[in-house]
């Protein structure tokens, strides 16, 4: 029983298509309470990116590609890290880089505390998720562009 | 005492692999077993006796915890070993295209 | 404002990634105009040390050792000042240089990143925050070694990664070992619990790791075989940089920082690094009289003036610290000159041996004329500025009476102007061959940037005249204080 269609059999596609969405959301919650819970923008991210490429394993680069692009990707990494710059420098409005510059300091064990960390951990989870994906996507195309030369 | 005594081993093994391997990917396996070596014996500064995980509960004194510093230096330094390997074996990939072989001892263009 | 020196890079780090395909020579603009503010302010930051001796910025107004602080002094704006003069004077001679690689804008984001790198290494006073940047740096001259992806680029930078790496997991055990010891991670206050403590086994131990960790990233002997093959196979403005600052910053100040400040020093540290740096010196020139390659020739002159370097440092008096400084100063101006000099010919000839040269003088004048500027510097002829570097240096090794390694000194000054009368008498001088006629001098963007440094290496005496002889004093006197840093850090953190 020969397999002609990009990516693996039937019952890994089957499987994949459920739980791929509920990897995504997983990996968001892990950066979203990355100050309540361990986890926080590099795990959360490194999941986040997890979910691609297991979209990319299981259906073949094509369909994985068409969710989200090389250059999609590329530019979503700088954004993240411009992103996460402008953060720090924004705390140069309280008078110190980094600094904490929301009024009020929130109860602690809320989602909506702990000042400045969240919006933190969303942009690193930007960065580290796009770079882990197009870090991979790279590697998988030069080993195509390799065999037809 | 011992467990200290056995991640420097693992150190020690991995820097074996680096030094004596012929075959460029057991070279970065070598490297990255060597980075799980540090990594590890420095989370295992941070124990306690008799402590818990260092999050923060409502219920619970925050007295007995292990120490959180080392846990997330540890955080960017897989991060930063995450990029080396990356960089590591896409070099990999480039030399086997040119070279057509993975045995280091053949990879020797750049001598004197 | 001690912040922007990483703040600026990292932006135009990723801005340039992000817009430098749409727009054309954004990559360009947006890159000399960030190196150029970077030199502006490092000349602020040498005026600020000057006036308040220590100043400290606490990162998100966090109070150390809970938070990390950044750290002014006289041997921070010294390395600053190095640092970003010869970064910019790159950024100019690799608008033109860089044509004949594609994806530029690649090229100037990675550039940026490790401009980052070394200046957080060189603000920063906390131990991690040293290793983080020192990574950065690291990754992103591993990506630039091999930025040509030849083969025998890719082969060099392999090694060079391989290397690095692992000198990197030493520093970071080291890091661990002195946590587990002090349980912080601030200079200052690591200087005051050891003071307190006493130094057992475990800070020898720590102190060798460190030695080993950044002595391979300064290419000290017996760390220093992934030089010869790096140098050379990048691209050189590449070349330039990392030989011009980056074995400076990750290596010798890095090196300075923990056993000048932190540690403290006692007569075995000092006799180790002279003993390293002459052995260094006498290796590293003794190799490279053989050689006709043009830029593997440089490079093993790298390893021998960074001996002449550690060895100025390594004796402890206030007239060596002088001399290897101001000579660390000097190598970074002459042996950027020389690798540019070397792309230059390489960009116009194709080709780096040495054998094949011959009688360039007459068709590129600028390129002449600066490598024998810097040829004489190096090999300490007055009054070029690499002289009165190496006589401070000898005369500092007699004033301590280690006349072997003033001797050791002298033969490599000697062996070195030998060299470099090889590759000027192969290289410029002589009959140009027929088919080469047609030759041209390199673009205005090269030809600037070689003629300002090679003013610089004319002039670079006048530093130890009395007017300007603070920029150095004060680099001399923090480094003199010893494990006074850390009583001048807590006085100005209040």
């Amino acid at each position: 029983m020969k397999n002609k269609e990009p990516g693996m059999t039937l019952i890994v596609k089957t499987i994949t298509r459920l739980t791929v969405g509920l990897i995504l959301l997983y990996g968001i919650y892990i950066v979203l309470h990355g100050h309540l819970s361990p986890g926080g923008g590099f795990a959360g991210g490194v999941i986040i990116a997890l979910s691609f490429i297991h979209l990319m394993l299981a259906f073949g680069k094509d369909l994985a590609l068409r969710k989200l692009g090389q250059l999609a990707a590329s530019i979503l990494e700088s954004l993240g890290a411009l992103m996460f710059l402008s953060i720090a420098l924004l705390g140069f409005t309280g008078g110190y880089f980094f600094f904490n510059f929301f009024l009020q300091k929130g109860r602690p064990f809320e989602l909506f505390s702990a000042g400045i960390i969240p919006l933190c951990n969303i942009a690193i989870c930007l960065e580290v998720g796009a770079g882990l994906f197009a870090i991979f996507t790279v590697l998988i195309l030069f080993k195509k562009s390799e065999n037809k030369e | 005492m011992s467990v200290y005594i056995l991640c420097l081993a693992l150190f020690s093994i991995g820097l074996y692999c680096v030094l004596r391997k012929r075959n460029i990917i057991k070279i970065i396996i070598g490297l990255g077993i060597i980075e799980y070596a540090v990594n590890l014996f420095f989370v295992l500064i941070g124990y306690r006796m008799h402590a818990r995980a260092p999050i923060l509960a409502k219920d619970q004194a925050i007295t007995n915890m292990v120490d959180p510093i080392p846990q997330a230096l540890v955080l960017t330094s897989i991060v930063i070993g995450l990029a080396v390997t990356a960089l590591i074996v896409a070099i990999a990939i480039r030399i086997y295209d040119k070279y057509g072989t993975f045995d280091i001892t053949k990879i020797r263009r750049l001598r004197g | 404002m001690l912040p922007f020196f990483v703040i600026i890079p990292l932006g135009t780090a990723f801005l340039i990634s992000l817009f430098g395909k749409k727009i054309r020579n954004f990559a360009d603009c947006l890159a000399n105009l960030g190196t150029l503010i970077l030199l502006i302010l490092s000349f602020n930051s040498v005026q600020l040390a000057h006036a308040h001796k220590v100043l400290v910025y606490k990162v998100g107004s966090w109070l150390p050792p809970i938070g990390i602080c950044m750290v002014l002094d006289g041997l921070t704006s010294f390395m600053l000042v190095t640092v970003n003069l010869v970064s910019l004077l790159i950024t100019v001679y690799s608008i033109s240089y860089m044509e004949k690689y594609t994806d530029k804008y690649r090229f100037y984001t990675l550039f940026m990143l490790m401009l980052a790198g070394m200046n957080g290494i060189i603000i920063t006073g906390d131990l991690f925050n040293l290793f983080v940047f020192l990574e950065i740096s690291s990754i992103a001259s591993y990506a630039l070694v091999a930025f040509g992806t030849e083969a025998e680029e890719l082969e060099a930078s392999f090694k060079y990664a391989v290397m690095g790496s692992v000198a990197s997991s030493f520093v970071l055990l080291a890091i661990a070992l002195l946590y587990s010891y002090t349980s912080t991670l601030n200079m200052a206050d690591i200087s005051f619990v050891i003071s307190q403590k006493g130094s057992g086994m475990i800070v020898s131990f720590v102190a060798v790791l460190f030695l080993a960790g950044f002595g391979l990233k300064a290419a000290l002997v017996p760390f220093h075989a992934w030089l010869p093959d790096a140098h050379p196979s990048a691209p050189a403005p590449i070349s330039a940089m990392l030989s011009g600052v980056l074995i400076k910053v990750l290596g010798v100040y890095a090196l300075l920082r923990i056993f000048f400040n932190i540690i403290g020093i006692n007569n075995i540290t000092l006799s180790v690094f002279m003993f390293l740096g002459a052995v260094s010196m006498l290796v590293g020139v003794f190799l490279a009289i053989g050689q006709w390659d043009f830029k593997r020739l440089l490079a093993y002159h790298s390893i021998s003036q960074i001996g002449y370097v550690i060895l100025g440092l390594g004796l402890g008096t206030p007239l060596g610290i002088l001399g290897g400084l101001f000579h660390l100063f000097n190598h970074s101006i002459f042996k950027s000159l020389l690798f540019l000099n070397s792309g230059a010919v390489d960009y116009s000839l194709g080709t780096r041996d040495l054998q094949k040269m011959g009688g360039l003088r007459d068709k590129m004048p600028v390129t002449a004329n600066t490598n024998l500027i810097a040829s004489m510097s190096i090999a300490g002829i007055p009054p070029f500025n690499g002289f009165w570097s190496k006589l401070l240096i000898i005369l500092a090794c007699i004033q301590a009476n280690h006349f072997g390694y003033a001797f050791c000194a002298i033969i490599a000054s000697i062996l070195t102007l030998a060299s470099f009368m090889k590759v000027q008498k192969y290289a410029f001088l002589g009959k140009l061959s027929e088919k080469r006629q047609d030759l041209e001098e390199v673009p205005l963007a090269m030809r600037l940037s070689m003629i300002i440094l090679a003013v610089i290496c004319v002039i670079g005496g006048i530093l130890l005249i009395p007017i300007f002889k603070p920029f150095l004093q004060n680099a001399v006197n923090v480094l003199l204080l010893g494990t006074g840093y850390k009583d001048a850090v807590f006085g100005a953190i209040k």
